[in-house]
């Protein structure tokens, strides 16, 4: 089948070793079209009669792009526009080396079935591999190879009736005429892309590329080259530069701190000031710096400043507002001061913002303003800057020139109109890295078919659990149920308490597609009225989801109990159960206080929450800590999706049973899995904060006389009990707010790579999450460690790495960081939105924080912080002292302590579209200057209009 | 930056074959005279001679005598020049050692030595290019040379390595795919009976995958003992000539 040609190619790499390899020529590569009669091909890619209209080729073509154009267009590629593409190998293998994310890009291209990219593998076809000539650059022999594999297509498809043809795409000169030369049809990229019929707006998409000829270029150089990579990196080695990342700052456009991650985990900063110091470094990029002469050194400035200068271009007078910066500062206060020198590598990403139009009407290029602050604004060509004016959009930066004030990007695509709750979401996730796409085929193709249904083997391998009277208790709305418990009194006299948790790695394998986009994805992020799915919702809400009355598998942990809520036995099985009930926790509270229902579900309802009871005093007792949050709930309008009301989460009792068994289930696990695995087992701690950042907390209760102990975390515990203060019952919540923000971030962690495993808030020795799996990819990996130990399942070399393990957890944290932030953001929004239709709000709320000019006030009935600031824009600034030691702020005649009670006016501020904030202002205690009259409208005339 | 990819998502190897794929085998019996039998071979890139003295009495310490079969002993070399870059390889380190035990044991089931107890057989392996597969590429030059000496064996020894990449088996590894971390396998046939000579594995590899990988290893094995056949009846019939003239 094959006629095979041995040869052999040499090639000297590093040192001086020859290295010999073999390279088999086949002749049984096909060329992946549908019009060839030729090749013995089982299946084609490429299409008969490939279509795309334009102006240049009126007929038939597929289109043979070569490195640079997929390197730089890939956004172009990846429009459903372009179809019929032949990707060479040779390219492949080119942006493989280059552009990992690109590579991955394109990768998803290829597999798009609607896209018709044929894969060519030129280097093996026996017509199409030629060798490097004596003297020839890699890169010349490269695009060598794709003139070759070009013509050879062009040849092979001459026979075609329709006239079909290829057509190369190539952005360098020398390549296009050298094709020309050798009679292949050949375009620039740019020339291609606008010859497109019917689909102008590609155009936007083109990035620009570093030999466009029509680049505003100012003669004026505005920053200093970037040195090569290799002298950064020697220059590192003899320590002249260091390396960190960049993060601009979020106020002052022209100031940046550059973090230096040591050896171990502390990490110092260094400054950087002024655009040319700056030069052009973008945040999050990884930079080298070098430090100025001690004299040099200044201290940040607290000026705030934002690049907001419309009308000015390349030529800005810049030395007024850096001016402004240098006011000498105090000796101490200076830092360390550089400047970058040079990019280690980019962390470009797609930015959402909006567009700023050109003044001049003609002008398609425009500046685009990121939503976020510390990303510079960007330089775009549109063609459509009208219709996107008051749009989210999305861009993507190609490259900043040393002569560009600005950098040059690319419009990606419009989310939609700006202030709208769509697209407001979207932009939420994007900034904040939550996948959200919908799923991809190919992680879809491993889901099970339905319908779908328990078979006999399944059954013979589980353990037979349906007889049992399991019921979930959940919020209202929840659809994936992922817990349900039992208890029953055995015939000994003790108790059988069993959790049940949604088996969902039954159906997700370690591996395929679909269990990789779990392990991205990490976690569900709920947001307002929306849900992103970590699974795909056949598994979340069907398959999976424990629902009332139909089988379903479980992983049950069953412990068998007395009356003292003591432990005698534990017992971990998977199984099949039938729910009973899925009630929400307000009708589970029912049934346990309605003494007339004596059913076997609220009997089992009763002993659970008896024995919940007894395990939280147990728990308290050795330490645990019971924090506050405030968390709002919107009632959301069926109809218009628009929050109507907004209403602080109320506990109830059997909030704190279901969570109670939940804990004691973790727990169980996580010492199962540690015990069975010592080096691998996925494990959550807390750690305990150091003791300085109880500092505010233990001001704050001092300002009322209370003492606060935060030795440990019973004292701390204790201490926070007993907090109390007459005439003030808000406090003790109050109190237990600040305690929470004095608190660390729980994480993920392998147990192989830490020795520290206390979690801290539960005061438990070891903790882990196993009873979630719906809605985080940890509990799937620790259901799988569980199902190992007690033999229910094979194991998977992946599982046992502890290196791949700890990268899995860094991967977790983040997502479950930004899905925190993203949740929160998506609260904040739409608090916005219900203020917007409510006016001006009178209310009551309480000191949080002070700061030196402003007090951060809480207002309890909505769960709102927000900042009231004492100083203003327009007017003189009222006569502000400020005590270190209390800390209190004095304005004018009024001294403001932490948690005094203080009334605010709460309205919408939206001067900038872009950033939509809350404002509040003080209305009492009156201060001249300062607080604003109460406003006379009562809100609820508004009301009407709301109800529809 | 990245590693080298081993199998493409078309099916293609980094030397252009595909998964299943052997190398090209070339081999020629009866390279030397002096020797009872002899045979060189190439696998790909690697390049073996093997030299086969006996059946013959026991030299040496007379004690190794087996009363009832003869002893196999084998040596196992590589040439100072056979690997990119050039170094002295004294013998009987410790790689070599081990690699002569394994070809011990591989012949020891291969050949009927209860034909001739009180004797010894010697085969001496020298890898003069290496490209990967050593083993088995010792064990099939082996195979011709003691079929060269006229040594009756049950039946072809054949071996080949099959690596593991993508939940895909590879075939006959080369030097490149061997040092990319791949978990290997080699494996030792008598194709006819399908019986396992030997089977040596020092990966990590999850057990699912075992038969997997050794199935695709056997198959291989058969295609190589085809070729070598094909060399054996060739070398035949080239000597049946030359003695009829």
């Amino acid at each position: 089948m094959l006629k095979s040609k041995t040869f052999v190619k040499k090639t000297r790499s590093g040192g001086v070793v020859k290295i010999v390899r073999e390279h088999y020529l086949r002749d049984d590569i096909w060329c992946g079209s549908e019009a060839c009669n030729e090749c013995k091909q089982e299946s084609t890619v490429l299409q008969k009669d490939a279509c795309i209209e334009s102006n240049l080729c009126s007929f038939p073509h597929y289109l043979v792009p070569d490195t640079n154009v997929v390197l730089h267009q890939i956004d172009v590629l990846e429009d459903p526009v372009i179809r019929n593409v032949i990707i060479l190998q040779t390219v492949l293998q080119e942006v493989r080396h280059r552009s990992a994310p690109v590579y991955k890009r394109l990768k998803d291209v290829i597999h798009e079935k609607e896209k018709f990219f044929y894969t060519f593998t030129n280097e093996h076809h026996r017509e199409t591999f030629i060798e490097r000539e004596p003297g020839e650059t890699a890169n010349d022999r490269n695009d060598r190879a794709i003139r070759v594999a070009a013509k050879w297509y062009s040849q092979h498809l001459k026979s075609d009736k329709n006239g079909l043809q290829v057509v190369l795409l190539t952005n360098d000169q020398g390549n296009k005429n050298k094709a020309e030369e050798s009679g292949l049809l050949v375009y620039r990229c740019e020339e291609y892309i606008k010859s497109l019929i019917a689909n102008p707006e590609l155009v936007d998409r083109l990035a620009l590329s570093n030999d466009d000829k029509n680049e505003v270029t100012s003669s004026k150089v505005l920053y200093p080259e970037h040195l090569p990579l290799s002298k950064i990196q020697t220059g590192i080695k003899s320590g002249s530069f260091i390396q960190g990342t960049f993060r601009a700052s979020r106020d002052n456009y022209l100031e940046a701190t550059v973090f230096i991650q040591k050896e171990g985990d502390d990490s110092t900063e260094v400054l950087i000031q002024g655009l040319q110091h700056l030069n052009r470094a973008v945040h999050q990029d990884v930079v080298a710096v070098q430090l100025l002469p001690q004299n040099q050194w200044v201290a940040p400035s607290s000026v705030v400043l934002q690049d907001d200068g419309a009308a000015k271009d390349d030529s800005v007078e810049e030395g007024e507002e850096e001016k402004a910066l240098r006011i000498s500062a105090a000796e101490a206060a200076r830092k360390p001061t550089g400047k970058v020198v040079g990019i280690i590598k980019r962390n470009w990403r797609p930015f959402c913002g909006m567009l700023n139009v050109s003044q001049i009407k003609e002008s398609t290029r425009h500046l685009f303003t990121p939503a976020d602050r510390r990303i510079p604004r960007i330089r775009i060509e549109t063609r459509q800057a009208s219709s996107l004016v008051g749009n989210r959009i999305m861009v993507a930066i190609d490259g900043w020139p040393k002569d560009s004030r600005y950098p040059n990007g690319h419009f990606v695509r419009s989310l939609g109109g700006a202030g709208e709750k769509e697209t407001e979401e979207e932009v939420l996730l994007l900034e904040h890295d939550v996948p959200h796409q919908a799923f991809s085929q190919a992680v879809l193709s491993f889901l099970p078919k339905l319908p779908w249904a328990i078979t006999k083997e399944d059954l013979a391998k589980r353990e037979d659990l349906r007889q049992l009277t399991v019921c979930s208790v959940d919020p209202p709305g929840c659809t994936d149920i992922d817990d349900a418990l039992h208890c029953r009194e055995l015939e000994n006299g003790n108790l059988e308490v069993g959790v049940h948790i949604a088996d969902v790695s039954h159906f997700i394998r370690p591996g395929n597609a679909l269990d990789k986009e779990a392990a991205n994805r990490g976690t569900t992020v709920y947001m307002c009225g929306k849900r992103i799915d970590m699974v795909p919702e056949l598994l979340s809400s069907n398959l999976c989801s424990l629902r009332s009355n139909v089988e379903r598998f479980a992983f049950s942990c069953i412990w068998e109990m007395n009356h003292e809520a003591k432990i005698l036995k534990t017992r971990f099985t998977k199984s099949v159960i039938n729910s009973k009930a899925s009630l929400t926790y307000a009708e589970a509270q029912m049934r346990i206080d309605d003494v007339n229902k004596n059913d076997d579900i609220t009997k089992s309802l009763r002993g659970l929450n008896k024995l919940a009871k007894i395990l939280k005093r147990g728990r308290i007792e050795k330490g645990a800590l019971t924090l506050s949050s405030l968390e709002v709930r919107f009632h959301i309008d069926s109809e218009t999706h628009d929050p109507i009301d907004l209403q602080t989460k109320e506990l109830m009792e059997t909030n704190s049973m279901v969570e109670e068994f939940m804990l004691l289930a973790n727990i169980s696990v996580a010492q199962k899995i540690y015990d069975e695995f010592s080096e691998c087992a996925l494990l959550r701690k807390h750690p305990a904060p150091p003791p300085s950042n109880y500092e505010i907390l233990l001001k704050a209760a001092k300002s009322k006389n209370v003492e606060i102990h935060t030795d440990s975390a019973k004292a701390l515990a204790d201490s926070l009990d007993m907090a109390r203060v007459d005439h003030f019952p808000y406090f003790n919540t109050l109190l237990r707010i600040l305690a929470t923000r004095c608190m660390m971030q729980a994480v993920y962690f392998c147990s192989g790579m830490d020795s520290d495993f206390h979690h801290y808030g539960l005061a438990s020795s070891i903790y882990t999450h196993f009873t979630s799996p719906i809605r985080r990819y940890s509990d799937i990996i620790v259901h799988r460690l569980l199902a190992v130990a007690i033999g229910a399942d094979s194991t998977y070399p992946d599982l046992m790495d502890k290196h791949k393990q700890s990268a899995l957890c860094n991967n977790l944290n983040y997502r479950h960081k930004m899905a925190q932030y993203a949740q929160r953001a998506s609260v904040a929004f739409h608090t916005q939105l219900f203020f917007k239709s409510r006016g001006i709000i009178n209310e009551e709320g309480y000191v949080l924080f002070v700061r030196k000019n402003a007090i951060i006030v809480l207002i309890p009935k909505f769960g709102l912080e927000g900042t009231v600031f004492f100083d203003r824009k327009d007017k003189n600034n009222p006569n502000l002292v400020f005590d270190e030691e209390g800390p209190t702020p004095k304005v004018e005649q009024h001294t403001f302590h932490i948690f005094d009670k203080v009334k605010v006016t709460v309205s919408l501020d939206d001067t900038n579209i872009q950033h939509q904030k809350i404002r509040m202002a003080l209305t009492d205690p009156v201060i001249p200057g300062v607080s604003v009259p109460p406003p006379d409208v009562e809100p609820q005339a508004k009301k009407p209009k709301l109800d529809r | 930056m990245a590693g080298l990819e081993l199998l493409s998502d078309q099916g293609y190897r980094l030397d252009g074959r595909k998964a299943t794929e052997v190398r090209k085998v070339q081999a020629r019996m009866g390279v030397f005279a002096q020797a009872d039998g002899s045979a060189y071979l190439e696998q790909g890139n690697t390049k073996a001679l093997a030299v086969v003295y006996g059946p013959h009495e026991m030299r040496g310490s007379r004690s190794r005598t087996l009363h009832d079969r003869a002893v196999i002993n084998c040596q196992y070399s590589m040439a100072t020049f056979s690997t990119a870059e050039r170094k002295r390889r004294p013998h009987g380190d410790r790689k070599s050692t081990e690699m002569s035990l394994h070809l011990k044991q591989t012949f020891e089931a291969a050949v009927m030595t209860q034909l001739y107890p009180r004797s010894q057989i010697d085969i001496y392996v020298k890898i003069l290019q290496s490209d990967g597969g050593n083993y088995s590429v010792c064990v099939n030059a082996a195979t011709l040379a003691v079929i060269d000496a006229g040594i009756p064996m049950r039946d072809y020894v054949c071996a080949c390595t099959v690596g593991f990449v993508d939940e895909t088996p590879l075939a006959d590894l080369c030097y490149a795919e061997e040092s990319g971390g791949v978990s290997s396998l080699a494996l030792a046939l008598l194709p006819r009976g399908g019986q396992i000579a030997l089977l040596q594995m020092d990966a990590r590899l999850h057990q699912d995958h075992l038969e997997a990988l050794i199935e695709a290893a056997m198959i291989a094995c058969k295609g190589v003992s085809k070729v070598l056949d094909e060399v054996v009846r060739q070398h035949l019939q080239e000597v049946s000539m030359l003695t009829a003239e």
